[in-house]
């Protein structure tokens, strides 16, 4: 909740972007540079497309505290969109089609959200569940969306920006990196504009919101559009740079489910939580094979491993939910605090 | 409305004209509240807000039974009653959160039957809850500069890149959040979280965020409860002073009777839905029916047939 510091950029300035720039500069520069193929393959292009996809959850549930369970299907709708537009728009960017992508994520976003101006809570995710089924159905039913293709999969186009090509594993990284950069960038913006305030407020007290003169509707519908708009767009990431493949199967339920666990695992209501939340989610299933593997060898095979990192990761969510609720953001400004005031006393 | 023309007579205390009460109502509000008895800035023209035959009920419970009440521009209207006599359900209907079964409220020139709630702020009404209504998740200063939300006209777009008139609202706005920071003494809790601070506080920071928008009309449904004695004194410093400089009308729902008495213009009271009575403070404290509301009737053959 840095919204505060914004109302002083000069002052701020140094503190505020300091760490951000950092982390920017070792992605762009450092990681390259020491990172193996394996590193970008495996974990973190996956890492972006979550990452990105929780940022868009996150300003629906955690600023504007709509649940919504449909999240990989605006994923799947920005998928197909940017493949069609690609494909059926002759001579239109690439960077074209993934933003008309994310509108039609948007559009779609917008419809399942209708159902939020009368439902809340639970049931309002119930109905979101309606996305994920209606999508999932409509991409695999009509062929259209797949370009006629006979297994339903598709291969992405090549990664191009004015004729420059992101090619192989870093430049596919260097690609979503900017995607992800940018959109969080905005989304930062947006929760710490009136706006961002609007949301918090529907969600805090709709009906207090309402009497200060909150548009609460526009609000709602807002949230979803937004929200549609980037995890669309983190479909197109996740299907043209990080599988290389478009299909319907990718983006079922579990998908959703897993977002909205980094959403709550990393904190609800903080862009940097989607990034912690998706680390966790990344790169704990890794780590624990690589343990298991290690530890136990022939033991441990691939049917156990999976089962034991279902087991592992639930009661791992069932932990942080009641031991930090506020997620890892939470834990990890406690810690910095902790280690701030060692730091003075010394 | 008898009894309210007939309290209006009674009230006495509009003795300047309007262009002298507009002078006073720019002085410093300093100077204002040490003699706010002196130039109370009751107008003559006509209710600033009207209840006529208002009847509200839930189910088979009455709440309200054929309520008339009109308030006039600049005045504190103190609304009592022992508990569940209806006071809450006033503010509710006055800011569109019930509908009532019969009757209509008279704003900003129109008739309604259920006052539009999104357009409340914009017809000039702010309000508090008896239960707090704060925005837990945001900092003091925001919730106090969401209060200005209904003045946004920018977009989210304007408002993500921060230019021209999104910018120039985002700082009047935080501007204005911080003066009135500033007047409430809440200044030094403005970047803690709301729901982190204690209720009395959290009363206050209600205040603040209704006193931003600059109100024409302003519900306080019991803005003082649970709060020690000195608390009180200070809110009703707070609320005294708003009139004062702002020229805000004012509704206040409150149980201590001692603060009401004290800071209200006219009193208001009522007693299982209906409004029993309507006058200044002192009238009010020696009407009989008031009396008998809140001290119970004594059944008449008491004393002669004791036990």
């Amino acid at each position: 909740m840095s919204v505060i510091t914004s109302d002083l950029p000069h002052y701020h300035f140094p503190a505020k972007w300091a760490l951000p720039l950092v982390l920017l500069s070792i992605a762009y520069v450092g990681v390259p540079i020491f990172g193996s193929s394996y590193l970008f393959e495996a974990i973190l292009l996956p890492f972006l497309a979550l990452s990105l996809a929780s940022v868009g959850l996150n300003i629906l549930t955690g600023y504007a505290g709509q649940v919504s369970l449909g999240s990989a299907a605006f994923m799947a709708v920005g998928a197909f969109a940017a493949f069609n537009f690609n494909l059926r728009v002759d001579g239109l960017p690439l960077i074209a089609s993934i933003v008309l992508a994310g509108f039609a994520a948007a559009a779609i976003g917008l419809v399942f959200g209708l159902p939020s101006l009368r439902l809340k809570g639970f049931y309002l995710a119930v109905s979101t569940l309606a996305a994920q089924f209606f999508v999932q159905w409509a991409l695999t039913k009509f062929s259209w969306f797949s370009n006629d293709s006979a297994s339903g999969v598709i291969d992405a186009p090549a990664l191009s920006v004015a004729g420059f090509v992101f090619e192989g594993p870093v430049g596919r990284y260097y690609f979503a990196l900017s995607v992800v950069s940018v959109l969080t960038f905005l989304a930062y913006r947006l929760v710490s504009s009136q706006t961002g305030r609007n949301f918090i407020a529907v969600r805090d007290n709709e009906t207090a919101a309402r009497i200060i003169g909150v548009p609460v509707l526009k609000t709602k519908l807002l949230a979803f559009a937004v929200s549609s708009f980037i995890i669309g767009v983190a479909g197109v990431l996740w299907a043209f740079a990080y599988l290389r493949t478009v299909e319907p199967a990718g983006f079922n339920l579990d998908r959703s489910f897993q977002i909205l666990f980094i959403v709550i695992i990393g904190g609800l209501a903080s862009i940097r939580g989607a990034f912690f939340g998706a680390a966790l989610i990344v790169v704990f299933p890794l780590l624990l094979s690589r343990l298991g593997s290690f530890l136990l060898g022939d033991v441990f095979d691939s049917g156990v491993l999976d089962m034991s990192q279902r087991i592992v990761m639930g009661v791992l969510i069932i932990l942080f939910l009641i031991l930090e609720p506020d997620g890892l953001v939470a834990l990890w400004d406690r810690v910095r605090r902790r280690i701030g005031s060692a730091v003075r006393r010394t | 409305m008898h009894a309210l023309t007939f309290a209006f007579g009674g009230l006495g205390s509009a003795p300047f004209p309007p262009e002298v009460q507009e002078h006073l109502a720019g002085l410093d509000r300093q100077s204002q509240s040490g003699n706010a008895s002196a130039n109370r800035a009751v107008d003559t023209e006509k209710p600033v807000l009207e209840l006529s035959g208002v009847s509200l009920s839930f189910g088979g419970v009455v709440a309200l039974t054929d309520i008339d009440l009109s308030l006039r521009r600049g005045e504190i209207l103190a609304i009592i009653g022992p508990n569940g006599a209806g006071k809450s359900s006033i503010i509710n209907i006055i800011s569109g959160v019930y509908r009532p079964n019969r009757g209509r409220v008279r704003l900003a020139g129109r008739d309604y039957v259920q006052v539009p709630t999104q357009a409340l702020a914009r017809h000039g009404v702010a309000r508090t809850f008896q239960n707090l209504a704060l925005f837990k998740g945001l900092s003091v200063l925001d919730n106090v500069v969401a209060g200005r939300a209904y003045k946004t006209r920018s977009s989210f777009i304007e408002q993500i890149v921060g230019i021209g008139r999104a910018r120039t609202e985002q700082l009047d706005a935080r501007r204005r959040a911080r003066d009135i920071l500033d007047f409430l003494h809440l200044s030094y809790v403005g970047d803690r979280l709301a729901g982190t601070l204690p209720y009395g506080l959290q009363k206050r920071v209600e205040l603040a965020r209704a006193l931003v928008a600059e109100p024409d009309i302003l519900l306080l449904d019991e803005p003082m409860a649970g709060m020690t004695v000195t608390e009180k004194n200070e809110m009703a410093g707070f609320v005294r002073a708003a009139r004062d400089t702002l020229g805000t009308t004012v509704v206040l729902i409150e149980h201590d009777i001692g603060v009401v008495m004290g800071l209200s213009d006219r009193v208001a009271v009522l007693d299982y839905g209906r409004k029993i009575a309507d006058g200044t403070p002192d009238e009010v404290q020696t009407n009989q029916r008031v009396i008998d509301a809140y001290l119970g009737v004594a059944p008449e053959n008491e004393d002669e047939e004791g036990i």
